[in-house]
């Protein structure tokens, strides 16, 4: 018996488990130290602790806020939903244009044409190399000072409204029968989709290419409209009243200058993401496309930007998940993201630190994770497949 | 194999003990600021007349006078003292993390912030109110006929919430527009980011006296809170509140009785004098102070009517007249307990 358990002393993979459960004790005993100290120092200090904070009364008011309910009654966890929101509209926001911006610098960096490539080239290596947070106090600046006051606000046919303190549109008022412009909207999608795979079959049957951006105007945009409009619904118009625009939907110069200045530098990392992809085409396959009778367009999106896209999504997934992170430099200009509003004003109201520190980080963590999976399976599918 | 276990034996040990010694702490807050020779005090970004620094960087000011009260009492110079500036967001964290030994931030004193956060404030060197600037082109005379304007605050203040409530208490809308420093809450007032600037009614005419049109705004008569705002310590070391709290009251006291920096050493049979210089009585040993601590304050850092005027004074740009923060002996509601 004895030497049965000394020989498995000396036996590798019991060994290698047992370090391995040692390992693993030690890490979680040192938390629970650590963790038991903090509550012991916080008890002895007086703090206040647990999260009954969120369901008291926040008592400040945010300036950015688009869909949801909050007035300074509304408890600190509506005022924690509200600076989620702000942030992932933000972050979508950037993402977008980033993207846009990145494609279309991207490619410009190789272009045949000299003035496009040299331009290209400057602009990426101006916006790369400055600070993100210059850049936000920077297009802020310009942002107020370029712009009109509320009086003398740029007037487009007399619904929408540009000022220096941002832009005014109308808002559809969601109520009634909001439900059925929503059922219209999927309605719109799932015929379109159902269009595209159908002119998708018969290119690949008779090599006949059918235009589908009338349908996609029709179905997906104009059917919900008109559906909007059919069923009674209105649109809330900004109006000047004193101070201010009061109504409608209000986009705040902040969120601009931050949407703006994030969008900006991430596209120049994008663009470089998107050249290196390019680059790594082999020729051949541009010399294929050509001697084929496509056209340099046909040639870069059919043939070369799909194989681009393969290099250059794993850097493009990080960088969107830079842009989500900076978007907590929006207390400099005082965009209400999660930063500004939950772990800077209500944290100061509430005093719990550590509590909203780490709620705060469970967000951006998540946001983080949920982006790189989606682009993740999204990589995924590009991949070439073995066959 | 027998090595490792007693590696890990000791280890295990050595951060069991260190987790039980932890949580058994004796703050002494005194005898850190005297080994290290300096006291570490939490000010602002830069507030004209309570806590700025100038182009060589000394730093000035009413809640600036109050740490050096501090070090002059406790160090015997009222210069050795480090400057962290903190935003009103930073601030209770720096001061609970232990990162400065004490807080002179013209911080509110409110209920939530003296019993729920581990701090304690020791007094009160300033008494304040919110108040409201407007660019003087809008003709408006008061806060009532703000009603849907936008407002320029700074994060993380009681301003913030006293605004909200003013306006739910008058049935009013109002924008909030929150910037993390004083200096940028001014610069969106001055591109007309905010019809009104709102703060502590003392930090507004710093502000205006730094705008690049002084004229071009007006402070609104109108006073919507009451903003005590005082020196603040950690909890957990009554000595050391006992200490800042006396610093301040004894700069009071000076006041009280006449003594200033120029006449603290001069000859006197009065026995309150006589105990501010510290040549009787013994309200030196329970702080665990030198004799000679408040005698220090007053030679270095002078009285409270001393530092206001030097600071905030009808002389200095800020020009805010004494107020309620005058002594009160003449009509104010500056008293210090009694110095015995």
């Amino acid at each position: 018996m004895f030497i049965k358990l000394k020989s498995l002393l000396y036996d590798n993979e019991v060994r290698a488990i047992v370090f391995q459960i040692l390992a693993v004790a030690v890490i979680a005993y040192f938390a629970y130290q650590a963790f038991d100290n903090m509550m012991l120092n916080i008890e002895q200090r007086g703090i206040r602790s647990g999260f009954g904070f969120l369901n008291d009364e926040a008592g400040f008011a945010v300036n950015d806020n688009f869909f949801l309910e909050y007035s300074p009654a509304s408890t600190n966890l509506q005022a924690f939903y509200v600076g989620i929101v702000n942030t992932l509209v933000v972050a979508i926001a950037g993402i977008f244009f980033a993207s846009i911006i990145g494609l279309i610098i991207g490619v410009a960096r190789l272009s045949s044409n000299y003035l496009i490539r040299k331009i290209a080239t400057v602009y990426i290596e101006t916006f790369r190399n400055i600070p993100i947070l210059l850049q936000i106090l920077f297009w802020y600046s310009i942002a107020l000072n370029a712009f009109p006051s509320p009086k003398n606000s740029i007037n487009f046919f007399d619904s929408i409204f540009l000022n220096s303190r941002g832009l005014y549109l109308p808002k559809p008022i969601m109520e009634g029968e909001f439900y059925l412009v929503l059922a219209s909207l999927v309605i719109g999608i799932v015929a379109y989709i159902f269009i595209k795979k159908h002119s998708n079959k018969k290119h690949d049957e008779t090599g006949v290419v059918t235009n589908t951006t009338p349908h996609f105007l029709s179905l997906v945009v104009a059917l919900p409209i008109v559906a909007y409009f059919a069923f009674g619904a209105q649109l809330e118009y900004p109006a000047l009243k004193g101070f201010n625009f009061r109504g409608g939907l209000d986009l705040s110069v902040e969120f601009f200058a931050l949407g703006f200045a994030l969008s900006v530098y991430t596209a120049t990392y994008i663009a470089e993401a998107i050249r290196s992809g390019i680059e790594s085409v082999d020729n051949g396959q541009k010399e294929a496309a050509a001697s084929m009778g496509l056209t340099q367009a046909q040639s870069l999106r059919l043939v070369v930007l799909p194989q681009a896209l393969r290099v250059a999504i794993p850097p493009i997934i990080n960088q969107y998940l830079n842009l989500t992170k900076n978007s907590s430099l929006a207390t400099a200009v005082g965009y209400s993201e999660l930063v500004t509003v939950f772990s800077g004003t209500v944290l100061n109201v509430v005093g719990q630190a550590i509590e909203i520190i780490i709620l705060t980080m469970l967000v951006y963590l998540t946001i983080s994770l949920v982006i790189s999976l989606i682009l993740n399976i999204f990589n995924k599918k590009m991949q070439i497949k073995g066959k | 194999m027998n090595k490792l276990l007693k590696l890990s034996a000791v280890s295990l040990l050595t951060i069991g003990s260190f987790g039980v010694h932890a949580g058994i702490f004796h703050a002494d807050t005194l005898k850190d600021v005297q080994a290290k020779g300096v006291l570490t005090c939490g000010v602002s970004t830069g507030t004209p007349g309570f806590s700025s620094p100038d182009a060589s960087g000394n730093w000035s000011g009413i809640d600036v006078d109050v740490c050096r009260a501090v070090a002059a009492a406790t160090l015997g110079d009222a210069q050795k003292v480090k400057f962290v500036p903190l935003t009103a967001k930073e601030r209770f964290v720096a001061l609970s993390s232990g990162e400065i030994d004490m807080l002179s931030r013209n911080t509110t004193w409110t209920h939530t912030r003296d019993t729920s956060l581990g701090l304690t404030f020791a007094g009160v060197n300033y008494y304040d109110g919110q108040g409201f600037m407007v660019q003087k082109s809008l003709g408006v005379n008061s806060v009532k006929e703000l009603d849907g304007a936008s407002f320029c605050i700074q994060a993380g203040t009681t301003t913030e919430l006293n605004l909200a409530d003013y306006f739910r208490a008058n049935k009013m809308e109002f924008k909030a527009v929150t910037y993390d420093t004083s200096a940028q809450t001014k610069g969106g007032f001055e591109a007309g980011r905010c019809d009104a600037l709102t703060s502590d009614v003392s930090q507004l005419a710093g502000l205006r006296s730094t705008l690049k049109d002084p004229s071009s705004a007006v402070v609104l008569g109108d006073v919507i809170s009451k903003e005590p705002l005082g020196p603040v310590v950690r909890k957990d070391d009554n000595t050391w509140l006992n200490i800042v709290r006396w610093s301040l009251n004894a700069m009071i006291e000076a006041e009280e009785l006449g003594v200033t920096s120029a006449t603290i050493d001069n000859a006197s049979t009065s026995p309150g004098i006589q105990r501010l210089q510290g040549k009787s009585g013994k309200l030196n040993e329970s702080l665990g102070l030198s004799k000679d601590w408040s005698r220090n304050i007053i030679a270095q850092v002078g009285n409270y009517g001393e530092s206001f005027e030097r600071n905030i004074g009808m002389s200095t740009p800020i020009q805010l007249p004494r107020g309620v923060n005058q002594l009160w002996i003449k009509g104010g509601i500056l008293y210090a307990p009694a110095f015995r």
